[in-house]
């Protein structure tokens, strides 16, 4: 246990969401162990009494994180509600409990996966594994990022911004770490077999991570060989997917994809209808920002767009298609495939960019990294159009 | 007048079958704050009378729904049957599906209370209010003979078969055909009072205080449920039936093969979800109003046989044709015999005696358990019969499902301290240790595990309490259903209180266990695990558990769930769970 602590308190260093030596992870069986020493400990020991949990991640997060999370809990005194994919279907909210202490913050956690408390920082517990705090953690600030920016945006829209979301926009975005233009030099395909497949996925899967193309390491990642469409598993880390890669046969002759990713169906709807090789899906933040940006305000699916949104829309030309998570009758298993077949590339809205390639994995981190660099561009652009 | 209640009726119906008389309790609220329904509720009102033997007529046979059953929250259409085991003699609970809870709750009941024994051969018939114990001619008869006769749209029914009735404790209650309380000899339970049915009419609907909010509740968790892909993927439970873990099982060197002895079968590639689909060309079906639906059904009326079933009665006898598996399941539904004990008092002969299972041999050995003959008293009666009580692969009595221990630590302690015995259910450490769901853990340590094994069982209590059908926790949790919850019933309540509810339930089964003797003599496994390695390869090393570890893993476990170094309740425990320890 001790272990898995370490592991995902430094993860969370490795990513830049915590300064190094911040993160504080406990872990429980019957003794209670922590990644490292530090008198905040004592007050989080009591929540494992107070909560049926396993494990906890608390920590505060590094810039811009911190500042974002401090304005959203000061406008959003009881929760905070994004309304990207990842909060609609896992989070749903985020409560702000105000005081650091056991006994405040045994009530929301005990309905909520993480909360955020305004100048200590964000705390996620697990019942199975402190992999669980780690990723709510992530998710947490994501959505925030994701919020934020999205206000921002909409404010300027409405001619509602104020000084002091101004002001803290603006340190915010000066502090956003520099574009990163050039794409990796990932393994030339087509791949001689299934070992050089399950490498090539684990290289991107680790580039995707690495350009910070993701919320905290998840997405998913595929590679056609033949009949078979090699997935990552559900829930794998993108940055670690040896052994969690599941071959799955396009005619259903087995069912090893029940691990495989949620959007399995989605990929080979892909495969199904273009001649592609590889798939990338990331969660660039820009690019699910735009996706959820719409001057429409008066449109009557306004609220449902995740679902009901029945416009062609764009963003610089790449198709931005509405659908949940996984299969039904609103499951993006529906509307990507044909968007990716036609145009290599479609972001989902609210959810994240899928890219396509026809040789190996080069092609669609292009696109990737292109769509979102080009994102970012437009937002500021029209923030700046918005701003005059 | 109309209950005030929501989500719960207020009203327990009493059967005594000795007099015929029916009678109506009324749970104070208290009853059902502390303990919700379900299988909470069913212990509570078994408690009081737990150590009479199972075939006391003053020890009560318990049926009850929770309070979301039959409401519009996603799979939430259970009940729970508990009693006394006659396979076990422990606790033994099964979530029964198809319609009956379901229908039970609109008739205006929250449990049904049998007790008593009758003269004669009899059913309960219950429509609404009306509620008769009736003289059968149905005594002999198949199940599917009592399901020809009763059932009919609107109605559902409870049947037990000529197992049950011959005395065999691995007989089940089935349910509207192709639904069944499996485990433990529940229908030789019933079948000793005489009881050969229960049929159910309810015409009312379940009250619901803010359908509004239900919506919203159930709009998260469908949205949950459409994200899993082991549930509504496209090689998932809704689209293959829980078959789907057929291959999985086997490409994780878990499948049990040859009553343990291996765990990999050489013939899984012809016998997995996608074999039965294509040969039998099966549409899916599912429980009273639920959108997974996990069941499969053949164009020629039979089901395709649930995962467990799938294995057992291939892997594990060593038989390589799908249509025999076919054709056991079926009839094990005809006579009411649970398929994971028939299989496995089958391999544990096979393994004693040589006898092969084959098409002749395997429906003359089912025929044989359901009328009396040497296997009927499952495999441990046999083993210890043959002076081998090792070569019976059951914990407590209850045989093992189709998941080899060796595989998954957090399995193997699971199957360990199950208050009813060798199965998962109560954990589903599954989830986690093979499913990645809602994370993966390492499948080989017991590092973690106790906890996460005791976590696991208070939210299956509850989620057993509430009604709702355990899979549909593979992607939804006590956060999302905390909602229902409070949209239906009106009361407040987070997951992490419901979830403390479940300690509670869980706790009250194990006092109950204790009191009948049992402890950690009881929480073990056979012994072949800690000596025999499972079938490595393929990067995979699958060596005996290590006992030294299996038991501080346990030690950990009792520490965890507050009982003492022997497995047995502790007063401050029970005083900190406000439950009584002694009888």
């Amino acid at each position: 246990m001790k272990d898995l602590c370490a592991k995902y308190a430094r993860k969370l260093e490795e990513q830049g969401v915590c300064a190094p030596g911040e993160p504080l992870v406990g872990g429980l069986d019957d003794v209670l162990v922590w990644n490292r020493e530090d008198p905040r400990t004592a007050e989080l020991a009591r929540l494992f009494d107070r909560l049926s949990i396993n494990s906890l991640v608390f920590a505060r997060p590094a810039e811009p994180y911190t500042s974002i999370i401090d304005f959203l809990a000061a406008r959003n005194p009881e929760a905070i509600r994004p309304e990207d994919t990842e909060t609609r279907t896992f989070l749903h909210d985020i409560p702000v409990c105000r005081e650091f202490s056991a006994e405040a913050l045994a009530g929301p956690l005990a309905r909520r996966k993480s909360v955020i408390i305004p100048g200590h920082g964000v705390i996620a517990p697990g019942t199975v594994s402190p992999e669980q705090g780690f990723v709510f953690f992530s998710s947490t600030l994501f959505s925030c990022f994701v919020l934020f920016f999205s206000d921002y945006l909409a404010a300027l829209r409405r001619g509602a911004v104020d000084d002091e979301f101004r002001r803290v926009f603006e340190r915010v975005a000066a502090g956003l770490p520099s574009l990163r233009t050039e794409p990796p030099d990932l393994a030339d395909g087509p791949f001689a077999d299934e070992d050089a497949v399950v490498a090539a996925m684990a290289e991107a899967g680790r580039a995707v991570v690495g350009y910070g193309l993701v919320d905290s390491f998840f997405g998913n990642i595929s590679c056609r060989a033949g009949d078979v469409v090699h997935i990552s598993q559900t829930g794998s880390s993108l940055d670690e997917l040896e052994g969690c890669i599941d071959p799955c046969p396009l005619d259903g002759s087995t069912t090893h994809g029940l691990t495989a990713s949620s959007e399995l169906s989605a990929h080979e709807g892909v495969y199904r209808s273009a001649d592609v090789a590889c798939i990338l899906h990331g969660h660039p933040r820009f690019s699910v920002i735009l996706s959820m940006d719409c001057a429409r305000a008066d449109c009557p699916n306004r609220g449902r767009c995740h679902v009901a949104c029945a416009e062609c829309r764009t963003v610089e030309g790449v198709p931005v298609v509405p659908g949940e998570v996984g299969t039904g009758p609103t499951g993006l298993c529906n509307t990507l495939p044909p968007a990716v077949a036609a145009s290599g590339v479609a972001v989902v809205h609210g959810h994240g960019v899928f890219a396509s390639g026809r040789r190996d994995f080069n092609e669609p981190f292009s696109r990737l990294l292109g769509f979102e660099n080009r994102c970012r561009e437009l937002y500021f652009e029209r923030v700046a159009d918005l701003s005059r | 007048m109309a209950s005030p209640l929501c989500g719960w009726t207020g009203r327990v119906l009493h059967v005594d079958l000795s007099t015929g008389e029916a009678a109506v309790f009324h749970p104070s609220p208290r009853v059902y704050a502390r303990l919700l329904g379900g299988r909470g509720v069913a212990g509570h009102y078994l408690r009081a009378h737990c150590t009479l033997d199972w075939d006391d007529p003053d020890l009560p046979l318990c049926f009850f729904t929770g309070p979301l059953t039959g409401t519009a929250a996603p799979a939430s259409s259970r009940g729970v049957l508990l009693t006394r085991s006659p396979l076990t003699s422990a606790v033994s609970d099964c979530s029964v599906g198809g319609g009956l809870a379901v229908r039970l709750k609109r008739a205006g009941w929250d449990g049904l209370i049998v007790t008593g024994k009758s003269d004669v051969p009899c059913g309960i018939e219950i429509a609404d209010d009306d509620v008769r114990v009736v003289e059968t001619g149905l005594w002999g008869e198949t199940t599917d003979a009592v399901f020809d006769r009763l059932s009919g749209p609107g109605t559902s029914v409870a049947a037990v078969g000529p197992a049950a009735e011959n005395g065999s404790p691995l007989a089940s209650v089935v349910v509207d055909r192709f639904h069944a309380a499996l485990r433990g000899g529940p229908g030789l339970a019933w079948a000793a009072r005489r009881l050969k049915y229960v049929s159910v009419r309810g015409t009312g609907a379940v009250r619901v205080r803010d359908e509004g909010a239900l919506a919203a509740a159930c709009e998260a968790i469908r949205r949950l449920a459409a994200a899993s892909p082991v549930l509504m993927g496209r090689h998932g439970f809704a689209s293959r039936g829980t078959g789907a873990l057929y291959d999985l099982m086997d490409s994780r060197r878990m499948m049990p093969t040859d009553n343990f002895r291996a765990t990999r079968f050489s013939a899984a590639p012809r016998l997995n979800a996608e074999a039965y689909r294509r040969a039998y060309r099966p549409e899916p079906f599912g429980c009273e109003g639920c959108h997974i639906r996990c069941k499969l059904r053949a164009a020629d009326g039979r089901a395709i046989p649930d995962y467990d079933a799938m294995a057992h009665f291939s892997a594990l006898i060593g038989n390589d044709d799908p249509e025999l598996v076919m054709s056991a399941t079926a009839l094990c539904g005809r006579l009411g015999l649970d398929p994971i004990s028939a299989a496995s008092a089958m391999a544990c002969r096979r393994e004693l005696t040589g006898e092969p299972c084959d098409g002749r041999t395997v429906p003359l050995a089912l025929h044989d358990m359901a009328h009396g003959g040497p296997l009927s008293g499952g495999s441990l009666d046999f083993a210890e019969s043959c002076d081998r009580p090792e070569l019976s692969m059951s914990v407590k009595g209850l045989d093992l499902p189709a998941y080899d221990p060796r595989g998954a630590y957090g399995m193997a302690l699971a199957f360990a301290v199950n208050t009813r015995g060798g199965c998962h259910q109560h954990a589903n450490p599954l989830s986690h240790e093979v499913l990645r769901k809602p994370v993966a853990t390492d499948r080989f340590t017991f590092s973690g595990k106790a906890r996460i094994l005791k976590i696991a069982e208070d939210q299956n209590a509850a989620a057993d309490s509430l009604g709702v059908c355990r899979l549909i926790f593979l992607a939804a949790g006590l956060e999302e259903y905390a909602r229902a919850y409070t949209a239906v019933t009106g009361l407040e309540a987070s997951g992490g209180e419901l979830q403390a509810l479940g300690e509670r339930i869980c706790y009250q089964e194990r006092i109950m266990n204790s009191l009948n003797g049992f402890g950690d003599c009881e929480d073990d496994l056979p012994p072949r695990f800690f000596s025999e390695p499972g079938a490595s390869g393929g990067g995979v090393e699958m060596p005996p558990l290590d006992r030294e570890a299996f038991l501080a893993a346990r030690a950990r476990y009792y520490r965890v769930r507050g009982l003492d170094e022997s497995g047995r309740p502790t007063p401050e425990t029970a005083g900190r769970l406000d439950l009584e320890l002694e009888p």
